[in-house]
């Protein structure tokens, strides 16, 4: 961190920008509940891979049971209900849910330890997927 | 507390899912590419910077929100039920790069947009996209009043190598951008056959 910013801490009240004329109110200030009290401090989840901001989270149908409700929190719970209307990718949760994308994948990662839904793995890195699938995206795209 | 999960008996359909970069200089028309062809508006995602790894940054003459979210422009093409393309608008100012590496991660191909009154402001993310080995094409925007290069002298002014696809665009044009995305993805299948060099940092 710089000087500069170590002098006001990003998020205080003082942290105003530029020469100090303005002051932060409201959806300006941030989220009154900072984003990662929703997953308890944690930073990363027991799940062992890093999900892939378009990996896509696909409900298993333990999540059809509602009791299971009462023991996840609220996001946990709107994250399901997104996914159940149709499969939704990290970055799409992220945007419906104005959370910030580590703190999805953290919750995302709860709720595969629940086995409540399952993450597809994208094409892996460093590979292309099939000649056919290009293909089909290129006549894919044609047609729009 | 349960809002009626009306679809519960299907089971949902696992698409397959590709994502396209789309890089370039700031206010070189991302966002609009992104929105002409997205069935979505363009959503944008936000990384905190305190928590996306605190890279050195200078907050001082930095206005307003930008200085603690650094959002990103993305869009999703829905090309088949079990087929979807999202393309991910990477962040234009240099200090956010660390998330390039993570979106860059098992792309099929970048777009790299340029603008002719402010070539230089790609040069960066082409020579990002060179170092690691990621395929990308550009497309050059064609802006109301900029003057008309030939592609040639596009691609000799950004030293692009004779395989790299350079195309002109209207970012706002859905037909246009489509045969922009058409490129890179060609340009994908072509090496499809050429194993890639892993990313190097």
């Amino acid at each position: 961190m710089s000087a500069e910013s170590a002098r006001e801490t990003p998020g205080s009240p003082r942290a105003s920008a530029g020469a100090g004329s303005s002051r932060w109110y409201d959806a300006e200030a941030g989220p009154v509940v900072r984003p990662y009290a929703m997953t308890r401090g944690r930073t990363s989840s027991a799940s062992r891979h890093r999900l892939d901001l378009i990996a896509i989270v696909v409900p298993e149908p333990a999540a059809d049971d509602r009791g299971r409700d009462q023991t996840l929190s609220p996001e946990h719970v709107e994250i399901v209900e997104l996914c159940s209307d149709m499969p939704q990718s990290i970055a799409e949760l992220a945007s419906g849910l104005d959370l910030p994308v580590g703190v999805v994948r953290v919750l995302v990662g709860d709720l595969v330890e629940e086995e409540l839904v399952h993450v597809t793995r994208p094409v892996p890195p460093a590979e292309l997927p099939d000649v056919n699938i290009l293909r089909e995206v290129i006549n894919g795209l044609r047609a729009l | 507390m349960a809002f009626g999960r009306s679809s519960r008996r299907k089971r949902p359909v696992e698409p397959v899912t590709l994502k396209i970069l789309v890089a370039g200089g700031f206010g070189v028309g991302k966002t609009t590419l992104v929105g002409a062809v997205s069935e979505i508006r363009p959503l944008r995602t936000e990384e905190r910077l305190s928590e996306a790894g605190r890279p050195v940054d200078d907050l001082v003459g930095v206005e307003g929100k930008s200085t603690t979210t650094v959002a990103m422009d993305f869009g999703r093409i829905t090309l088949r039920e079990d087929l979807v393309l999202y393309l991910f608008g990477t962040p234009g100012q240099d200090r956010f790069w660390f998330l390039w590496d993570e979106l860059a991660q098992g792309s099929l191909g970048a777009v790299v947009l340029a603008d002719t009154r402010r070539l230089e402001d790609c040069f960066a993310a082409v020579d990002y996209f060179e170092r690691r080995g990621i395929p990308f094409t550009v497309a050059v925007n064609l802006f109301e009043g900029a003057e008309r290069f030939p592609i040639e002298t596009v691609r000799a002014a950004l030293d692009l190598d004779p395989e790299v696809p350079v195309l002109l665009c209207d970012a706002r044009d859905r037909s246009s951008v489509r045969d922009v995305l058409v490129a890179v993805v060609e340009d994908a299948m072509a090496r499809a056959d050429v194993p890639r060099e892993p990313a190097r940092t």
